[in-house]
């Protein structure tokens, strides 16, 4: 059977497992009509021309794991952000493990869609803010609305600072064969608000793993978030990212995305500006080898004046990998005074790597600042050459110009843990020792 | 410690240099001058092993060893050192961490085990020191908004971090006021000794009233056309380089 006609047959099993006469569930009974009319998406449409899901779609995915896996904290301890303090929401195979978690009600909620989605606590920001802003023409989005039902919940109420960083994590175990999961994570962030949050997918066998995520956040006036993605997962793990973000007037958000593992990467972001004084800022470092395929889309939609966005995406791509940056900048009609600028340099370290770079900016605004620019190309073989005259091997010296290329992506990141882990993620990634820390 | 034997190298399909012959004993300090386009910084990276020059005819003898067919790095490691006119920037290194994974690298090809911390730390403190380099100068990146005078100052300051056999000094006095100049060449004085040799490329005699040469050389077209002392450098200084392409010329 097609994996579009497994996963809408399974619809009714997954209807035994949830409360059909919560609200949500009608969303998610429409959902699975629009997925069944929409479909996956195609390289005929537009946003999917170098990006192919058909490699991934032919596996026979479990779509409900049969057993509650158990993983020992010091096995994944690894993938953690262990050396500081954070509240903790963990999924195995997409169901919750409480005993890696650290979820918390005091003056924050970090802690379990399931558990929100059927709280009357909480009836009023799942009606306010869930499904509201992820679009309705992607198939994706409709599939992971059909099967809402966990992911992590985030709720800062306004003119609070959220005393540590909140980590989402998910492990798959590979006891099934193969596996697809489809977290939903809903992210409202009060006014005069912060938060940081670190999501990281992460499979612990060679076993194939899909996950279809969608997560939406929204940031209320003067609200302050930085999301950090650590993409590194396995070579048969593929991941399609869809984060959506509303912003009100004078907030600020940023999300980085470090996008070195998996064997297809689909990375959605979209931003909507919906206020004045608004800053969105989205950054990434993507180092590629085998045949990786990771592919970021964004999109900021500046819907109202005097905003500004930044966009900083650099890619390094070895062997026969493929990158695609398609980076839109929309700037309506009364966005004026907008300032939005993006960048998009990539190396190809290989002969058979491929980027496709395609910046598209479109603006109805007149008094507008917006900049783009895509650079394509190779190391510097003068700088290749000053390296190896101070004794350095070409293999070490490619690395380090590599990350000289890449390191100006991490000056905004504001947890210097994650800084430093990226850095080693790095260092492993270049499979480099420099005989010191990056 | 070096001798060149009828130097021929191409840079893409052109000949540049067209037969140089050089020796060059420990202890000592030649330069080398011409005008611009003479080939003086091809022969400066073509003895540092740049892949993008081709040695089409000759060979380049490093203590009894032929070194045309070793990678830049690996003339390195056998004590070769190039300071570059323009040095490549490295953001999110810093000269500290530069430095070390340097001299491990080398270390490591030598097989050796890496430097002890303590015994690094100490080697930059003397080293910067002696260039006047400050102790914040070294956690900054490398080259990464430095002065014109800084990253010369810091090429020198890998020379004697690097304690090459064989220092090749490409236009090291271009970009520097005087002050740099001095502390500059006053750090290559000091590194001299009678087991290594330096080697200066310049356009310009000034350098020369600093760092003393033994040998002086005029590259033209390719082709050392006069060796001589020091007075050789004066000469050019007062005359220019006219008289000696008429020389040529007739020699011709």
């Amino acid at each position: 059977m097609e994996l579009k006609d497994k996963l809408i047959s399974s619809f009714f099993a997954f209807e035994e497992q949830v409360d059909v006469n919560n609200d949500v569930h009608q969303l998610r009974t429409k959902a699975i009509k629009d997925f069944e009319t929409i479909g996956f998406p195609r390289k005929k449409e537009e946003d999917w021309k170098y990006t192919s899901l058909n490699s991934i779609l032919k596996e026979d995915y479990s779509l409900f794991p049969k057993k509650e896996s158990a993983i020992d904290y010091n096995d994944v301890k690894k993938y953690f952000i262990h050396d500081i303090d954070t509240y903790c929401i963990v999924f195995i195979d997409g169901i919750y493990s409480s005993q890696l978690s650290n979820t918390t009600h005091d003056k924050i909620d970090a802690c379990l869609m399931s558990s929100a989605l059927h709280s009357p606590k909480y009836k009023a920001i799942i009606d306010n803010y869930f499904d509201k802003i992820t679009p309705k023409d992607s198939g994706l989005n409709a599939l992971n609305t059909a099967f809402s039902k966990e992911g992590a919940f985030i709720n800062i109420p306004k003119n609070t600072m959220a005393d540590r960083p909140i980590q989402i994590l998910n492990f798959s175990t590979g006891s099934e064969a193969a596996l697809m999961v489809q977290p939903r994570n809903l992210i409202v962030v009060g006014e005069n608000s912060h938060v940081q949050i670190i999501e990281r997918h992460q499979s612990l066998t060679e076993n194939p793993v899909l996950t279809n995520s969608v997560t939406e956040i929204y940031a209320e006036k003067r609200a302050q978030l930085d999301y950090y993605k650590i993409q590194n997962d396995k070579g048969s793990a593929s991941l399609i990212d869809s984060t959506y973000v509303e912003q009100k007037q004078e907030s600020f958000c940023s999300v980085h995305t470090f996008s070195f593992g998996g064997k297809l990467v689909r990375n959605n972001l979209q931003f909507f500006q919906r206020g004045e004084r608004i800053d969105s800022t989205m950054k990434g470092i993507t180092i590629t080898e085998g045949k990786q395929h990771i592919d970021h889309n964004t999109l900021v939609h500046h819907i109202e004046p005097n905003c500004e966005s930044h966009q900083d995406y650099k890619g390094i791509y070895g062997d026969k990998s493929t990158g695609v940056f398609n980076g839109k900048v929309l700037v309506e009609k009364e966005a004026q005074k907008t300032n939005a600028f993006q960048s998009n340099n990539n190396i190809l370290v290989s002969d058979k790597a491929t980027i496709n770079s395609k910046p598209q900016l479109e603006i109805f605004a007149d008094d507008v600042k917006c900049s783009h620019g895509c650079t394509i190309g190779q190391l510097d073989e003068e700088a290749m050459f000053y390296l190896k005259t101070r004794g350095i091997p070409a293999k070490e010296a490619r690395a380090l110009l590599m990350y000289a290329f890449a390191n100006n992506v991490l000056d905004s990141v504001k947890i210097p843990e994650i800084k430093q882990r990226i850095n080693k993620l790095i260092a492993n990634k270049l499979n480099v020792n420099l005989g010191f820390d990056l | 410690m070096l001798k060149i034997k009828n130097l021929h190298a191409s840079v893409e399909g052109k000949e540049i240099l067209k037969g140089i012959n050089l020796e060059i004993n420990a202890g000592e300090v030649h330069a080398i001058m011409g005008p611009n386009g003479s080939g003086k910084s091809t022969l400066a990276s073509v003895i540092a092993g740049k892949e993008e020059y081709e040695q089409t005819k000759g060979e380049i003898i490093l203590e009894d060893e032929e070194i045309s067919e070793l990678e830049a790095d690996e003339r390195a490691h056998k004590g070769v050192f190039m300071s570059f006119q323009y040095p490549v920037e490295i953001p999110g290194v810093s000269v500290t961490n530069f430095m070390k994974t340097a001299i491990n690298e080398t270390r490591k090809a030598q097989g050796l085990e890496d430097m002890p911390a303590k015994e690094m730390l100490k080697k930059i403190r003397e080293k910067s020191e002696l260039l006047e380099i400050d102790r914040k100068f070294l956690s900054r990146s490398l080259n990464e908004g430095f002065s014109g005078g800084e990253k010369k100052r810091n090429e020198i300051f890998q020379m004697a971090m690097l304690e090459p056999k064989l220092s090749i000094l490409d236009e090291t006095d271009s970009g520097l006021d005087i002050d740099a100049l001095r502390i500059v060449s006053n750090g290559v004085n000091k590194l001299r000794s009678k087991d290594n040799a330096v080697v200066v490329i310049t356009h310009y005699q000034r350098l020369l009233d600093y760092i003393v040469p033994d040998h002086v050389h005029v590259l033209l077209d390719g082709r050392i056309v006069r060796s001589g002392g020091k007075e050789l450098a004066h000469k050019l200084e007062e005359q220019g380089y006219d008289w000696i392409k008429e020389e040529v010329k007739v020699e011709g």
